[in-house]
């Protein structure tokens, strides 16, 4: 059939750098980065994501429409996580002149 | 595989085809390609099922990083590390357990399912033990929750994502579980050729997912604050 067999060295090679991006994770969160801690964390668990998708979950050797409904699901994620964000991570960022500072609307008085 | 091929009585000779090809496919290849697609439009409704408290998180951690930095180093980071390696090592025997079936070994099909099942139920008496050692130290949500400083209201609003994250993570791990009992047991009876392995393709690929989930939820739950950036 259709199926792409990948050669077991490809696995445990995945498997490897899963072990490796785990021990990496751990390690780092005991390094104090101040604000980058959790950038770095979650920087590795994407790429992760992405090992376990492209190879254990054969995405690489799939279909171009296999591959866009893969990408679909990030896609929305995506929107679902950034739109949401953008509005609550905003809010009191700039305050009006009039604004109350930290009411995180910035009212503009006239 | 000439001797897989079946004439129905119904259109006979020249229309052979393989046992496990449904009529309304043309081709065993399209009938993977139609199986593949629908497993991950589900999985692409699983991600957002996810995602909705992934945005939950995210929002509550924004508006309280102290009480999510004191309320997660309640956690063992050393169960929790363990139980990420005890998950990748299941997805590789899970995929280890589909190369078997794509190349036609039957009993190392059944063997490789079996050790992921393994693995899976490994992750969940982790699991257990590390709720048990919620409820013992009342992070559990509701009347009996109790948590030093003045951080305990949002510190509870952490706690109950915890539970519902990690339960709902915990749910599809239980849910995997019988699935690859199903298969084990189909592989076991021989139903997998290399020319139709689908079923254990398509359970690899949620079990791969529920993988996904937890390599999220470990560094989102375990390691927000080890460092002491916000102690």
């Amino acid at each position: 059939m259709a199926g792409h067999i990948s050669p077991k060295s490809t696995y445990y090679a995945i498997f490897a750098a899963l072990m490796v991006l785990t021990a990496i994770t751990v390690a780092v969160a005991f390094v104090n980065l101040g604000s980058f801690n959790f950038p770095v964390a979650l920087g590795i668990a994407i790429t992760k994501a992405t090992l376990v998708i492209l190879f254990f979950m054969h995405a690489r050797y799939s279909s171009k429409l296999t591959k866009l409904f893969v990408g679909t699901a990030f896609f929305f994620l995506a929107i679902l996580l950034t739109l949401t964000m953008t509005d609550y991570l905003s809010r009191g960022m700039k305050t009006y002149p009039g604004g109350a500072a930290g009411s995180g609307y910035g009212v503009r008085t006239p | 595989m000439a001797e897989a091929l079946t004439a129905h009585g119904d259109h006979g000779g020249p229309h052979a085809h393989h046992p496990d090809l449904q009529h309304h496919f043309d081709t065993l290849e399209q009938q993977h390609e139609a199986a593949t697609l629908g497993m991950w439009l589900f999985l692409i409704t699983e991600v957002l099922f996810f995602g909705g408290l992934f945005l939950a998180y995210m929002l509550y951690r924004v508006w309280y990083p102290v009480a999510w930095a004191e309320a997660s180093r309640e956690l063992d980071i050393t169960l929790g590390a363990f139980n990420t390696a005890v998950l990748i090592g299941s997805s590789l025997t899970m995929a280890m357990g589909v190369r078997a079936a794509q190349t036609g070994k039957q009993r190392a099909t059944v063997v490789w399912i079996l050790l992921t099942m393994a693995l899976g139920l490994v992750f969940l008496i982790v699991k257990y033990f590390e709720y048990k050692e919620k409820f013992e130290h009342h992070h559990v949500p509701g009347v009996n929750f109790m948590f030093e400083g003045p951080q305990a209201g949002p510190a509870q609003i952490y706690f109950s994502l915890y539970f519902l994250m990690t339960g709902l993570h915990a749910t599809h791990m239980i849910i995997g579980f019988f699935i690859m009992a199903v298969i084990a047991w189909m592989a076991h009876k021989k139903r997998f050729t290399p020319e139709w392995y689908t079923p254990v393709e398509i359970s690899g690929l949620y079990w791969h997912f529920v993988d996904i989930v937890w390599i999220f939820l470990f560094p989102l739950l375990y390691l927000v604050d080890r460092a002491g950036h916000f102690a």
